[in-house]
């Protein structure tokens, strides 16, 4: 962490009323993101990794409420503490975000060029010929050919790699300091996503942007994150460097997710997996909130709620394995693994 | 765009003809004639009776009546009015137009009304303004026209005296006015009739816009708007309404023969020369010609709704240009 920090985010809540109770779908999470770096954040659906990039520009819709104590502190300012207009003057501005949902969010009834020139419109107050002329600009540097006849599209008439890229122009026309990409390709098939990432990788070295990168997918965090941040029950549970993090995961959930992915080179016969699903953010369980699907939990999960242990440089892990290593050995010794237990051999097709 | 426009005229005109061919056989069907009334009595001798429904063509069979209708009907002539002299398109012609200020004010009126007061609701859903007008509309939707009517004429041309009790100008006074004037006098005596249609209308737009708007605005879109620094008043009322005005616009077609019902009692409580009263006068009268040509029209109405709510549906939304 050599960079100085673009963004602190520290002790984010945002919970939301419902009449099932309140759901704590971010729990104290701080990180930070430097400049020019790469965030992953990575966890399953339901882990509050998207109501997290969303707390940051405070777009979450009631019921949701970012509590008081949360900070996010950026370019010097608290985002918290900012007025209507003020946070307005960030969002798409110094920080945009990249949707998941490219045939969604994208407004219909609008050409992409307008949407794209709306941005500037808004932020630079530029004249609609000269926001249509940057539109076209950006259109061109996102790679999609004829820019100016796709302009004059509606996003019904383009792809889905076409409306990719399109979001994507559109967050970086303002040139932001952080841009977050929530799933940015999971949308999309394997070659589309590939150009996407690749694309975002390349822009990124231009234009020295920061990037959050949002996904469940540790494929896309092997390739672009030079920071991993795993979350689940709407907390940190292990933040590492990525190369740490594929090597050395510390958290059981991190080694599950580790053990989900497929890789290539090497057969599997079946993939493994975490048993059971997140429990709902109403009712996350006391103490540990993997407790119920870890191989290792042992009584002191259930009593009490492990803190970030300092791991190594720059990797803490929410695990009281951190404090009583010798059950990580003793479990591995009776058994091969968990995943391999999981895994049923001569499944595969 | 134009071969759909094409399809829609040749079928509007077929809806046009039977609904022409529907309401010569209802007219002819119900009982008694023009001339019951005024003929149907022991003075009167059954030669006399019988030489004036020949004299009109109304002894002959139903099947040669009817291909002679169809043989006037096109080269555009109805035939003679049987209750006032002249034939029953000039009739017609006198009506239609004043129906159509109307209807085309009152349409107007309505959607502005409508639009606004259901945005203004979805964009505070739930509070207390909200559900105000929303029970307002409610009762308001659910009031008859001639009952509202009534009321506006009672508060409005009686106890304050601020409009016209009725009519189209001011019979006395409107040929010695200035052109301005003139213009201001027909606008006076159009704003408590086209006021009574409008806010009935308006009150079911109002409704609808506001569950259209509710659909939109949770919609990533919308979030995507936002994330880009948009304003709330901008994302509503470009983002969001311009979705939104889809479903409301095919009401709009759809509105144009409810109005055209209403506008038949409005008439009658305003003393609007429209095509309403025209049509209802002739019901009373059998006046067979007039009535087919207010059913004709009111046919034309209905499929013009329909074309004009399909272009205004293509206008605003691109996918359905497309097709």
């Amino acid at each position: 962490m050599t960079q100085p920090a673009l963004l602190t985010v520290s002790d984010l809540r945002t919970y939301f009323y419902t009449g099932a109770g309140v759901a704590r779908a971010v729990d104290g999470v701080s990180f930070t993101i430097g400049t020019g770096e790469t965030l992953g954040i990575v966890g399953e659906s339901g882990c509050g990794k998207s109501v997290t990039a969303l707390s940051i520009l405070r777009l979450v819709q009631q019921p949701g409420r970012i509590e008081p104590g949360s900070r996010i502190m950026f370019e010097n300012q608290d985002l918290l503490q900012l007025d209507g207009a003020g946070i307005r003057r960030v969002r798409g501005n110094r920080i945009a975000m990249i949707f998941q949902e490219p045939m969604t969010a994208l407004n219909p009834v609008f050409t992409v060029g307008d949407q794209i020139a709306e941005v500037a419109r808004v932020h630079a107050s530029a004249s609609r010929r000269a926001a249509w002329d940057r539109a076209v600009e950006m259109l061109t540097m996102v790679g999609i050919p004829a820019p100016a006849e796709r302009a004059n599209q509606y996003p019904h008439q383009l792809s889905g790699g076409m409306r990719q890229r399109v979001l994507i122009a559109m967050a970086l026309i303002m040139n932001p300091a952080l841009v977050i990409a929530d799933e940015p390709t999971t949308a999309l098939d394997v070659t589309i996503q590939a150009q996407i990432l690749e694309l975002l990788a390349d822009l990124q070295q231009r234009l020295g942007t920061s990037i959050a990168m949002i996904t469940h997918d540790l494929g896309v965090i092997a390739e672009v994150a030079s920071r991993v941040l795993v979350m689940y029950g709407g907390e940190v549970v292990e933040e590492a460097r990525v190369e740490t993090l594929f090597t050395e995961p510390h958290h059981p959930y991190t080694e599950g997710l580790l053990h989900a992915m497929p890789r290539v080179g090497r057969r599997q016969e079946r993939l493994a997996v975490i048993p059971g699903s997140v429990p709902p953010p109403t009712a996350w369980p006391t103490g540990c909130r993997f407790r119920d699907r870890c191989a290792y939990a042992w009584d002191r999960c259930a009593r009490e709620h492990p803190p970030l242990y300092q791991i190594g440089v720059g990797h803490v892990s929410r695990c009281h394995l951190a404090d009583e290593p010798e059950r990580r050995t003793a479990r591995a010794t009776a058994q091969v693994s968990p995943a391999a237990q999981a895994a049923v051999p001569g499944g595969g097709a | 765009m134009r071969r759909f426009l094409a399809r829609r005229l040749a079928h509007g005109a077929a809806v046009i003809f039977i609904a022409a061919s529907l309401s010569f056989l209802l007219v002819h069907l119900a009982p008694g004639d023009p001339f019951s009334s005024t003929l149907d009595s022991a003075a009167i001798s059954p030669s006399v009776k019988a030489a004036w429904r020949a004299a009109y063509g109304l002894d002959r069979p139903l099947l040669e009546q009817y291909l002679r209708f169809l043989g006037q009907l096109a080269r555009g002539d109805l035939g003679p009015s049987l209750l006032q002299p002249g034939p029953a398109s000039a009739a017609l012609a006198g009506a239609v137009p004043n129906t159509l200020v109307l209807m085309g004010t009152a349409l107007i009126l309505s959607f502005v009304i409508g639009i606004g007061v259901g945005s203004w609701q979805a964009a505070r859903a739930g509070s207390g303004g909200d559900r105000v007008a929303g029970n307002a509309s409610l009762v308001v939707a659910s009031l008859p026209e001639f009952w509202l009517g009534a009321v506006l004429l009672l508060v409005f041309a009686l106890r304050f005296r601020v409009f016209p009790a009725g009519g189209v100008v001011d019979l006395v006074m409107h040929d010695s006015l200035s052109p301005a004037g003139r213009v201001l006098d027909r606008l006076r005596h159009l704003a408590l009739p086209s006021l009574t249609l409008a806010l009935l209308g308006s009150a079911s737009i109002a409704r609808y816009q506001r569950a259209a708007l509710l659909d939109v605005l949770p919609q990533d879109f919308i979030r995507t708007a936002r994330a880009k620094g948009v304003s709330d008043r901008l994302v509503l009322w470009r983002h969001a309404l311009r979705n939104a005005l889809v479903p409301t616009i095919v009401l709009l077609g759809l509105s144009l023969p409810t109005l055209l019902g209403g506008a038949v009692f409005v008439e009658q409580v305003f003393s609007w020369p429209g095509l309403g009263r025209l049509a209802a006068a002739a019901f009373h009268a059998r006046d067979y010609q007039v009535v087919i040509g207010a059913t004709i029209m009111g046919a034309v109405l209905v499929v013009a709704g329909g074309i004009l709510a399909d272009l205004l549906h293509a206008a605003v939304d691109p996918r359905v240009r497309a097709q």
